[in-house]
């Protein structure tokens, strides 16, 4: 044994010491330390810039959803004292008091922003608020030391200050942070005594919203299923030479402008469009009835499965691509008829592509926004078009923030699904 | 394909119509892209294919919408928009891509490196942190930066898209370089250090050049995504910030004429580009790992 004769330096206790003396034990943990933190190093910039400019996004948007903190800023004093109140009867002098002075001392934008708030609590808030704002600002500019009585001057400001069903109102925005806007998004909100109950008839429209976006994700994620697993198959058998150029039909619309396939697409489901004009051509339909295919949902569904194929076709044909033919000229030749053996051989070795590409399909589908607001018309909108009509038209960005938040955990939790099926890292592009 | 001789009648019909079946798919998915592009050729104002067109009249056809798509107003009439807004929407796309893309390439490619380190803890986390912008729907992206973007006095500013653009971009270079590295031999850099190299020497003169088409064709997703971007700008841009997919929007929604068929066109044969050139990237990385013969 050579490595005997070479004499290995040794600490006292009977460490080994490197070179320059310390122990090999702890010199080597020092470099492995050193070699974490490059790694750190190295993915710190990225992680950074995007918790900045994403991830705080993504959470500031979620605390909008359960934020109510505005109304206390607009109604300090009423809210102070509101406990105080026993909600039998209307209340005493102290608390119109407190309203008084804060809807004196309130901006009118606080008004405007504070009345829209509480109307979504109880409708008639919003005026009521504005004309008391108006008669109580007109009032001082007349008296400027009035000092009451104040139970009075509102009653006759506007009777609606003796109705005890706004005032009840007012236990729901005490608090400043509610579950309100999440209530909304599913057609209920408070009612007097914090119970939850349904909106009325007339303003329920998230619930069918919902099982529209559902049912059109699992209607696109079924056709593209449908349509994509033989092409993936084809693809995958194929020589080489032309699968290669039948790939080209698959990723060719996957490169193109979102907006470049829509406006195609428009000129081919139109009145005057291109399917139309070849339907009445070959007298399937008369000119008269040409078939509404825009602009509704049948529109929304089109574009969508051929917008979302492509992510269907590439995770099934990787998987189909790894499978050797040896395993259905087996099952063949062990006597199963081709289609037992398809079924039965053939097909449960993609099911984790197939999983790849439902789950793919359908996250994509129940976010999407410009496709339905192009193609959609009225019944072919979806949640994504309502997030965005709260967020710039309505201006409540509560209820935008609460719908996008639950969009967002569906998302997520179909997301985790995938991540156990197919595993990030074995996401494929192109 | 030949099919075998042993098949029965019933066999060969089947197999005929999965043919059948999977020309209808693929046919389906290029067949509205091939529309686009004659139409985009109408001497009409209108959208669809007039009688003319249909004869191969060479009166029906014109270079007009091209014309009037590059800001030459002389091909006009009274019922066409006709503006200089296609060129400064595609002037101002390239501008915020071309920066997008060189931020976003150069943050995903540093920390693609990280991410190939063994070393590296907390590995799966960070990597689905770092793509999940792919993963969260872009009008959730978009309402959330709408919001916070205008506490940080972002909003209607060339450098808030471009921010939000690189956001969008770095999973996609993240995701290329990350499995370009796979194939790397680490080797290479541990002999280049030994020969005296300092760190970002070996990067740049050995390392790069080898991951170069991983890089690239990641570089290329993240132009794309910037380049297309609608939803983000529309909530994000301001009226200075027209782009290109921004002025197709307002033109799908407010003026639909031809021109947009003629911006479209371009956009087809761009995408059609860019397509190839990926491909051939893709088959150099794979040759030079030796994955594949050719």
């Amino acid at each position: 044994m050579a490595a005997n004769a070479i004499e290995i330096p040794t600490s006292a206790s009977g460490e080994l010491l490197t070179a320059d003396g310390r122990p090999l034990k702890e010199s080597l943990q020092r470099s492995l330390r050193r070699r974490k933190l490059t790694a750190l190093a190295l993915v710190a910039p990225a992680v950074v810039f995007l918790f900045v400019l994403f991830g705080m996004p993504v959470l500031y948007l979620m605390t909008w959803s359960v934020d109510d903190t505005l109304i206390n800023e607009v109604l300090p004093r009423t809210f102070d004292i509101y406990e105080q109140w026993d909600g039998e009867a209307l209340p005493p002098e102290p608390h119109y008091e407190a309203m008084f002075k804060d809807i004196a001392d309130a901006t009118g934008i606080q008004i405007g922003r504070g009345s829209t708030r509480m109307n979504y609590a109880k409708s008639k808030w919003k005026s009521l608020m504005k004309k008391t704002k108006r008669k109580i600002k007109a009032l001082l500019n007349e008296n400027p030391d009035f000092a009451g009585p104040y139970k009075e001057t509102l009653l006759e400001i506007d009777k609606r200050w003796g109705d005890i069903a706004f005032w009840h109102s007012l236990d729901i925005m005490k608090n400043p942070y509610t579950a309100g806007y999440y209530l909304n998004a599913f057609d209920l909100k408070y009612g007097f005594d914090n119970e939850i109950i349904q909106q009325p008839e007339n303003r329920r429209i998230y619930k069918t919203l919902w099982i529209r976006t559902l049912l059109i994700s699992f209607i696109v994620t079924a056709a593209c299923l449908a349509l994509g697993y033989p092409v993936a198959h084809l693809l995958a058998t194929l020589p080489l030479r032309y699968s290669n150029l039948l790939m080209i039909c698959v990723l060719m619309p996957f490169w193109t402008s979102l907006l470049v396939r829509i406006v195609a697409w428009m000129i081919m489901l139109q009145q005057e469009g291109v399917v139309n004009d070849t339907l009445v051509a070959l007298h399937v339909v008369d000119d008269e009835n040409r078939l509404p295919m825009m602009y509704n949902f049948t529109g929304t569904v089109i574009v969508m499965v051929q917008i979302l194929l492509p992510f269907m076709i590439l995770p099934v044909y990787s998987v189909m691509k790894g499978i050797s033919p040896a395993y259905m000229k087996a099952a063949q030749n062990l006597g199963a008829p081709p289609a037992i053996a398809f079924l039965r051989v053939y097909v449960p070795q993609t099911l984790p592509g197939v999983g790849a590409g439902v789950i793919l399909v359908f996250i994509v589908a129940i976010g999407y926004f410009i496709t339905p607001e192009l193609v959609g018309g009225k019944d072919g909108q979806m949640i994504g078009n309502y997030i965005a009509r709260h967020l710039r038209s309505t201006l409540n960005w509560g209820l935008a923030s609460a719908m996008g938040v639950i969009l967002l955990a569906a998302i997520l939790i179909l997301y985790w699904v995938y991540d156990r099926v197919v595993g990030i890292d074995n996401m494929k592009m192109g | 394909m030949a099919l075998p001789a042993y098949y029965t009648t019933g066999q060969r019909l089947w197999h005929r119509t999965y043919l059948v079946y999977c020309g209808i798919v693929l046919f389906f998915l290029v067949m509205p892209l091939i529309a686009v592009i004659p139409l985009s050729f109408t001497a009409s104002p209108f959208l669809d294919f007039t009688p003319g067109m249909l004869r191969l009249d060479p009166e029906a056809f014109s270079t007009r919408w091209y014309k009037m798509m590059v800001g030459d107003c002389s091909a006009a009439d009274i019922t066409t928009v006709c503006s200089d807004k296609w060129v400064i929407g595609a002037r101002n796309s390239l501008i915020i891509a071309v920066i997008a893309t060189v931020l976003a390439t150069t943050i995903g490619t540093i920390a693609a490196l990280g991410l190939s380190r063994v070393d590296l803890v907390g590995r799966r986390a960070i990597m689905a942190f770092l793509i999940s912008p792919m993963i969260v729907p872009l009008i959730i992206t978009a309402a959330g930066m709408f919001l916070f973007y205008a506490e940080l006095k972002l909003v209607a500013s060339f450098i808030g898209v471009i921010l939000a653009h690189t956001v969008l971009g770095l999973p996609f270079v993240v995701i290329t370089v990350t499995a370009t590295l796979v194939g790397f031999d680490q080797s290479l850099t541990r002999a280049a250090q030994g020969l005296g190299g300092t760190p970002v020497y070996n990067f740049f003169r050995v390392q790069l050049p080898l991951i170069a088409p991983g890089v690239i064709s990641g570089a290329l997703f993240a132009f794309i995504t910037s380049f297309d971007e609608v939803v983000i700008i529309l909530f994000l841009g301001g009226a200075e910030q027209l782009t290109l997919p921004r002025q197709m929007w307002a033109g799908i929604r407010q003026e639909i004429s031809p021109t947009i068929l003629a911006a479209a066109t371009v956009l087809v044969i761009l995408s059609i580009l860019l397509l190839t050139t990926v491909e051939l990237l893709r088959r150099r990385s794979e040759r030079l790992r030796g994955m594949s013969p050719g």
